[in-house]
């Protein structure tokens, strides 16, 4: 199977995985930095990604998903071309990001956590990013965005395709 | 550079030498400050532009540097550039701006004014930067050296006595002598706990069982706090320095270090140093030829706020599920791998060199009673130079917030800081002269935690605070024991019932009840201390749960279900700012036609309140009282005629 990834090579599955575990000396402690790399490869871990790291780590598919699931970093979905991530840390929230939240779900039509179904965007929620003099923060592919206004944000939207 | 090892305390030393030696002494460096915030507006491209600059403008008679740096702390003002020897500091510095820096400040010495530091308080320009009282106020000892050095170059920190610590404790103090003058300085743990470091690591030291781990915590998780990840970004060889002195101390030779998953930078950073400390010889075999060894690995972690309790973190370096376990032995006698594990939190390892150089009793003479040392704080929300501060411990909340801080912004009304991220509590007003160490703000029911101090004005709904607390643990907690789990689910469904009007009589009574039995019987921190947040807001401000319960008004007027916005037609000038603005197109009107807003349409977003120029005023936020009728359709704008 052929998949995707974010650097548009496409690259056969197997040999992803097995590349990310190879580059830990196939070490079982290391499930997670296979994980966290492969998350970061594909932009999201299939069913088939974990049975693969499965097979090749020889760890049982049960434990892999254990932790696939347990930590926020990884996403069981296929996500948006866009990331947008509206920080609702505390010094966020008391300068009013849920309501930029609120703003943003309502221009994009989604709910936080939500997939748009033409794959364009998908809205998320951070716990800080440890950049509170900003606040409210948005990040939309990478780019920090402080305290923007709806024209501003609109325009942010208007240019993501 | 062919960087070889060094393998006694002479060379470090005439490495240092040789390193100053090419440095000329009439050379001016501009520090362009590259933390977080400061990337974020751009401190990248004018780092480049100044390199470029310099090199166009083709300074003669001069040497001048460019250098990136980590965090200066002073994050409200950036982009923030420093010149040094002068210490002349640029705030809010723009692309544009850099070709005159270069040619006036650079090649002429003359200071640029209007880049300068305004005292909002005097209107007075601020040239230096150790003049600004937001620096003034400060004590920046593990901090301060984040604005010399560029994180990602070993020379620079070199330069500044680094590593010299390392070769005093491994060259001449045997690992008793380290660990007592740790013991002595009452060093505590930075992270939160407030544990004593000295008897961390003899505990350690003296368990049973081989290998022994030591770990550095930069899973900073906390919302509002970031000081961990500055310092491990702008100084990681203080860290790792920190570290092996540590390792030596406890008699360990492989060490890990956890970095959050959000902090991608803290972590490259961090990989490079330990690549640069393992080509001067301060890593590997046979350290500085003292025949000790100790090797570090980095970690990054995958996103769960309690991964950082120490049981739940040693089972993520371990590759599984970051669960909290039952701690019948203390992990520092059988932790990572049922191995002796000592793991400290980030600023904590940072102190460790410094107490090592200028011994324990220099570190004794700074501080409290009780708490010895300085602490960095992220001082963030409604405050007016949101930054990282370091400060003596026992300076009082006041200083910290006024002083450096500059006070509450726009002139409003300071109504509580909240110290100690979710496991912390709110400090109202009549606590403000308290002084911050680890045990007065435990009395007042908050704790110190790892320095998050979130201030709150007037605008910030004290419930609605407990319920964004509460939720969030509710979502972190991993599940594991009960009191946590279902303690936490119904605290979120009553404090969201209270902001949204549903509140009931017996709400708050249980509520307490909850958060008793949470205290008592939860598995770890994470639990015990969860409803604190619930705890303080309801000792200090009761009235506000009663007027949301009682009144079904919110005093505040934060919380959405409980407040409306509506535009005064007397005062609406019909400028079409908040029409613009809207996001949901909630607000009719046209030029010259007075607005109003559609309330089925609107989402309470208060962009509209936030956008109204202040000299209107038009837009206003009504809780706890019916809402008057728009103004009929087609009213037009009563315009006061110009004198």
């Amino acid at each position: 199977m052929v998949l995707k990834t974010k650097s548009k090579k496409p690259m056969k599955l197997s040999s992803a995985v097995k590349k990310a575990v190879g580059s830990y000396q196939k070490d079982k402690d290391m499930l997670i930095q296979i994980l966290l790399d492969l998350q970061s490869m594909f932009g999201w871990l299939s069913q088939e990604v974990l049975t693969e790291v499965s097979e090749q780590l020889e760890v049982p598919i049960t434990q892999v998903y254990q932790i696939a699931s347990y930590y926020k970093a990884f996403s069981l979905t296929p996500r948006g071309r866009h990331i947008v991530k509206v920080c609702l840390g505390t010094a966020c929230q008391v300068r009013g990001s849920p309501r930029l939240l609120d703003t943003i779900s309502a221009m994009l039509s989604m709910k936080p956590h939500e997939t748009s179904k033409d794959m364009r965007f998908t809205l998320e929620t951070v716990n800080c990013l440890g950049c509170c003099a900003m606040g409210p923060v948005v990040v939309v592919d990478g780019m920090y965005h402080s305290k923007p206004s709806t024209p501003a944000l609109r325009k942010i939207f208007e240019t993501a395709k | 550079m062919g960087n070889q090892k060094l393998s006694s305390a002479k060379e470090l030393e005439e490495l240092r030498k040789e390193i100053l030696s090419k440095r000329r002494p009439d050379r001016i460096v501009v520090t362009v400050c590259t933390g977080t915030a400061c990337q974020t507006y751009g401190s990248l491209e004018i780092y480049r532009k100044f390199a470029n600059e310099i090199k166009k403008q083709g300074l003669k008679g001069a040497v001048v540097e460019a250098k990136a740096t980590g965090c200066h702390g002073f994050c409200e003002q950036g982009p923030v550039v420093v010149i040094f020897p002068q210490e002349i500091c640029y705030v809010k510095v723009k692309l544009e701006d850099v070709p005159e820096i270069v040619s006036a400040t650079l090649t002429q010495g003359r200071v640029i004014e209007r880049l300068l530091y305004e005292d909002p308080v005097t209107g007075q320009r601020i040239a230096k930067d150790p003049d600004i009282p937001f620096y003034k106020n400060q004590m920046r000892i593990v901090f301060g050296n984040n604005r010399y050095i560029n994180p990602r170059e070993i020379d620079g920190y070199i330069a500044l006595g680094g590593y010299s610590a390392l070769s005093k404790a491994l060259l001449q103090m045997t690992p008793e002598q380290v660990l007592e003058e740790i013991k002595k300085s009452n060093l505590r743990g930075r992270g939160g706990g407030g544990f004593p470091t000295g008897i961390k690591w003899e505990t350690t030291k003296n368990a049973p069982g081989e290998p022994k781990y030591v770990i550095v915590n930069c899973d900073e998780g906390d919302p509002g706090a970031y000081m961990d990840r500055s310092l491990m970004e702008g100084n990681p060889h203080a860290v790792l320095e920190g570290l092996i002195i540590g390792a030596y101390a406890i008699g360990s030779h492989e060490g890990f270090i956890y970095v959050r998953q959000e902090y991608p930078i803290a972590s490259e950073n961090t990989i490079q140093a330990i690549k640069q400390a393992e080509e001067y010889g301060f890593l590997g075999k046979n350290i500085l030829g003292s025949g000790f060894g100790f090797n570090v690995k980095v970690h990054r972690g995958a996103g769960a706020f309690v991964s950082g309790e120490s049981t739940a973190l040693m089972s993520a370096i371990e590759g599984k599920v970051g669960e909290p376990k039952m701690k019948y032995i203390h992990t520092a006698v059988s932790g990572m791998k049922e191995r002796p594990s000592c793991l400290n939190n980030v600023e904590t390892w940072a102190n460790v060199p410094l107490i090592t150089n200028k011994g324990a009793e220099w570190f004794n003479s700074i501080g409290t009673e009780g708490s010895k040392g300085t602490k960095i704080f992220s001082l963030v929300g409604k405050v007016n130079n949101t930054g990282l501060v370091e400060v003596p411990m026992g300076m009082t909340l006041r200083q910290l917030i006024y002083d450096i801080g500059g006070g509450i912004p726009q002139g409003k009304k300071f109504k509580a800081v909240q110290t100690g991220g979710p496991s912390g509590g709110v400090i109202p007003e009549q606590y403000l002269d308290t002084p911050i160490d680890f045990d007065e703000l435990t009395k007042l029911g908050s704790m110190m935690g790892s320095g998050g101090t979130v201030v709150m004005d007037e605008d910030t709904c004290m419930v609605d605070t407990a319920r964004y607390f509460i939720s969030f643990c509710c979502e972190e907690s991993c599940g594991k024991c009960i009191p946590c789990r279902e303690g936490l689910r119904t605290l979120r469904e009553i404090l969201s019932d209270i902001c949204e009007g549903k509140g009931q009589e017996g709400d708050i009574e249980a509520i307490e009840d909850i958060a008793e039995v949470m205290q008592d019987a939860s598995l770890c921190a994470l639990g015990t201390t969860a409803a604190n947040p619930a705890l303080t807001t309801l000792k200090y401000f009761r009235d506000e749960y009663e007027a949301h319960i009682k009144e079904k008004r919110c005093p505040a007027k934060a919380c959405k279900a409980l407040t409306s916005y509506y535009i005064d037609p007397e005062k609406c000038t019909a400028c079409m700012i908040c029409f613009k603005n809207c996001p949901t197109e909630a607000i009719h009107g046209s030029k010259g036609i007075v607005h109003w807003i559609e309330q089925e349409k609107c989402i309470k977003c208060n962009t509209c309140f936030e956008v109204c120029p202040p000299r209107f005023s038009a837009v206003r936020r009504i809780s706890g009282e019916p809402l008057p009728p728009p103004p009929a359709h087609g009213t037009k704008v009563i315009r006061e005629k110009k004198r």
